[in-house]
């Protein structure tokens, strides 16, 4: 990928968050089919397609100083969306192996990783951070050292304790969560933090999704999309800060749609970590506005037909009840009937 | 599945029937880290046919230069530890799974106790390594048959100092559960690896005695027992193959040119499992996987350990 330069923007008040025309094309559009329900549809998380953000195991694109900027500034207002429980200090340094050896290894010419037995050196240089520390060693760091490293990548991540044939959220940095509260749910178990999702435990996703991520192994990644809709580009959609956000859900107007309504896919990958036996779940948000994605005409028919058939519970879960009828009247001149064939790419 | 390319770096009688190997990487990069508790499944290639075993990684997590696992011999099996006797030595090559945990200890536990019968001594000693690096409290139990069984017994001695108990069944000592489990701390985690009779009595010991299921950890790998050969029909695959006596269904599938999914092939793990559709006879569920009440509805099965005896069986698969 012919990466372009870190792009300076907002993803609150003025909201100067655009993506550019190589971002757009690398979008990661979740709808195969015309009509959407929830499957287990998870896939190896391994390198597919040079350029997509499946090249690597943690993608870094054009947004990554800015929303680095964002998660420090929602940190600043509220320290509670870092959750480390004190048994999951093995699960910390594994995040930090993790995060540094991917970064380092998929993008040297940003960041740098030596080793030497337990003294690491650590440069990562978009942001102008140089650190030397002792692997196992809290104190060498300015902070925990999940926190560390997570203030210094993409997207959410929850980290998951493995015990009792079951999951439990023990763990999580989560500032740019599609209204969930990692505060709310630190403890839960696999079932009762999924307890809010409609139709898919009576479906049975729940107890096959679990079994599967039970036996997930080391060296063996996996991955699926989800998404939702959001209305301007905001990373902190968290029921904390409804009162910011949740008004602007009936801002939207046939005028203002094209630019105020974003298509939020989440890039959802599952790590088995070495020492702990613990398992990392990234939650990876890509934006982008409905301005945007009509670019290709063959997403917005097909956004046009999910949106459609969209099962009412799962819209409402979504929070897509004040808005989704304006979004489907406005893609409706985008629509000439055409049969779209099976996959997910622009064109 | 990860698969990893080793040679032996090393090779030690300990006691009569166990010898262990020390594991390196091919190419001399590290291995990856694991947890306390891990296995790996090593593939043996014996006359033509693949047979898979796992065994516990023993040596310290922290190791990442080289694996340690022990291997008891079995004379009347299938063959694989044998030919890990008589057939593997310094210099041979092996594919091993990356580290799996089965039997990892309970971060939440206050103090954990370790039991262990022969070579079920194996896990323990990678889990000794971390419950040292965390600092927590821990005894180490250790029954063996006479003193020449008594694999590792010096190493432990270094590793768990007054921790470690010694139970000597020629010498007249025994473990004595009820003892052992009726006067522990509220927060007591207990872990009991080794010879099926006294994994199911500790087991039923400290159910009599009230301990919650999540507080009783226990790891039994199975050999798949040798049977009579049967004929499978395997629906989704439109294949129909013969079982014969001395394998199991799952190495008969991979035999058959399929890759079903798997990952201990010692029915504790529960990946393998296979919906059954029709069966006109028996199935031998031989799997520690499966609840009883599975076992009689008759619509799963393990086919890494578990066997047929009937004239129609067909896999949904």
């Amino acid at each position: 990928m012919n990466t372009p330069a870190f792009k300076k923007e907002t993803f609150r008040d003025d909201y100067t968050f655009r993506n550019s025309r190589e971002a757009i094309r690398r979008f990661p559009f979740p709808f195969a089919e015309d009509e959407y329900m929830y499957s287990v549809n998870i896939e190896q998380h391994v390198s597919t397609n040079p350029g997509s953000v499946f090249e690597h195991a943690i993608d870094i694109d054009e947004h990554y100083i800015a929303e680095c900027e964002d998660r420090r500034l929602t940190l600043e207002r509220d320290p509670t969306r870092y959750i480390a429980l004190p048994h999951m200090m093995d699960a910390q340094w594994d995040m930090v192996e993790l995060i540094m050896d991917s970064l380092s290894t998929d993008y040297p010419q940003w960041f740098e990783l030596t080793k030497n037995g337990d003294q690491w050196h650590w440069i990562n240089k978009p942001l102008e951070i140089d650190q030397t520390f002792t692997f196992g060693d809290t104190s060498t760091l300015p902070m925990e050292p999940f926190e560390y490293i997570t203030r210094q990548v993409q997207g959410d991540w929850i980290i998951m304790d493995h015990r009792d044939d079951d999951l439990f959220a023990d763990m999580g940095m989560v500032t740019s969560q599609a209204d969930w509260s990692i505060a709310f749910d630190a403890g839960m178990s696999f079932k009762e933090w999924h307890g809010p999702v409609p139709q898919a435990n009576e479906i049975g996703i729940f107890d096959r999704a679990l079994k599967y991520l039970l036996h997930l192994q080391y060296g063996s990644p996996v991955r699926r999309l989800n998404w939702t809709m959001t209305v301007n580009p905001r990373l902190d959609t968290s029921p904390e800060e409804f009162p910011l956000w949740g008004p602007d859900n009936a801002s939207v107007t046939p005028e203002n749609v094209g630019e105020k309504v974003y298509l939020r896919v989440e890039l959802q990958a599952l790590f088995r970590l070495p020492r702990s036996n613990a398992i990392a779940f990234s939650v990876r948000g890509y934006l982008i506005s409905l301005d945007e994605l009509i670019t290709y005409p063959k997403w917005a028919k097909r956004l046009r037909r999910v949106l459609t058939n969209l099962h009412p519970d799962l819209s409402e879960y979504k929070g897509l009840d004040l808005y989704r009828q304006t979004v489907i009247d406005w893609l409706e001149p985008l629509e000439d009937g055409a049969e779209l064939g099976l996959g997910t790419q622009p064109e | 599945m990860s698969i990893l390319n080793v040679k032996v770096a090393d090779v030690e009688q300990v006691t009569d029937m166990v010898k262990h190997f020390t594991l390196v990487e091919e190419n001399g990069q590290p291995l990856p880290r694991f947890s306390g508790g891990s296995h790996v499944v090593v593939s043996m290639n014996i006359n033509g046919r693949i047979h898979r075993n796992p065994y516990s990684l023993m040596g310290s997590p922290e190791n990442t230069d080289s694996y340690h696992i022990s291997v008891r011999r079995q004379e009347n099996s299938r063959g694989g530890s044998v030919f890990m006797h008589d057939g593997i030595e310094v210099g041979s090559k092996l594919q091993i799974t990356y580290p799996v945990n089965l039997f990892s200890l309970s971060k939440l536990g206050k103090k954990h106790i370790l039991v262990a019968g022969g070579i079920g001594i194996t896990p323990f000693m990678s889990q000794i390594a971390d419950l040292k690096r965390l600092g927590d409290d821990y005894e180490m139990h250790y029954a063996f048959r006479s003193a020449e069984h008594g694999a590792f017994v010096e190493q432990l001695k270094q590793m768990c100092g007054d921790r470690l108990h010694l139970h000597i069944e020629s010498e007249g000592q025994r473990i004595n559960f009820n003892n052992l489990l009726s006067n522990q701390p509220l927060g007591t985690h207990i872990y009991v690896c080794g010879p099926e009779p006294m994994v199911n009595a500790l087991l039923l010991t400290a159910k009599d005695l009230g301990w919650p299921k999540t507080h009783v950890h226990s790891e039994q790998f199975l050999a798949p027992p040798i049977g009579d050969s049967f004929q499978v029909q395997l629906v989704k695959s439109n294949m129909e193959i013969e079982v014969p006596g001395d394998m199991s269904m799952l190495e008969a599938m991979e035999e058959a040119g399929l890759e079903p999914d798997f990952l201990c092939r010692g029915g504790a793990c529960g990946r393998c499992e296979v919906e059954v559709l029709e069966c006109d006879g028996a199935l031998m569920h031989n799997d520690h996987y499966l609840s009883d009440a599975e076992k009689a509805s008759g619509n799963k099965i393990m086919p890494c350990v578990s066997r047929a005896r009937c004239q129609k069986l067909l896999l949904n698969i």
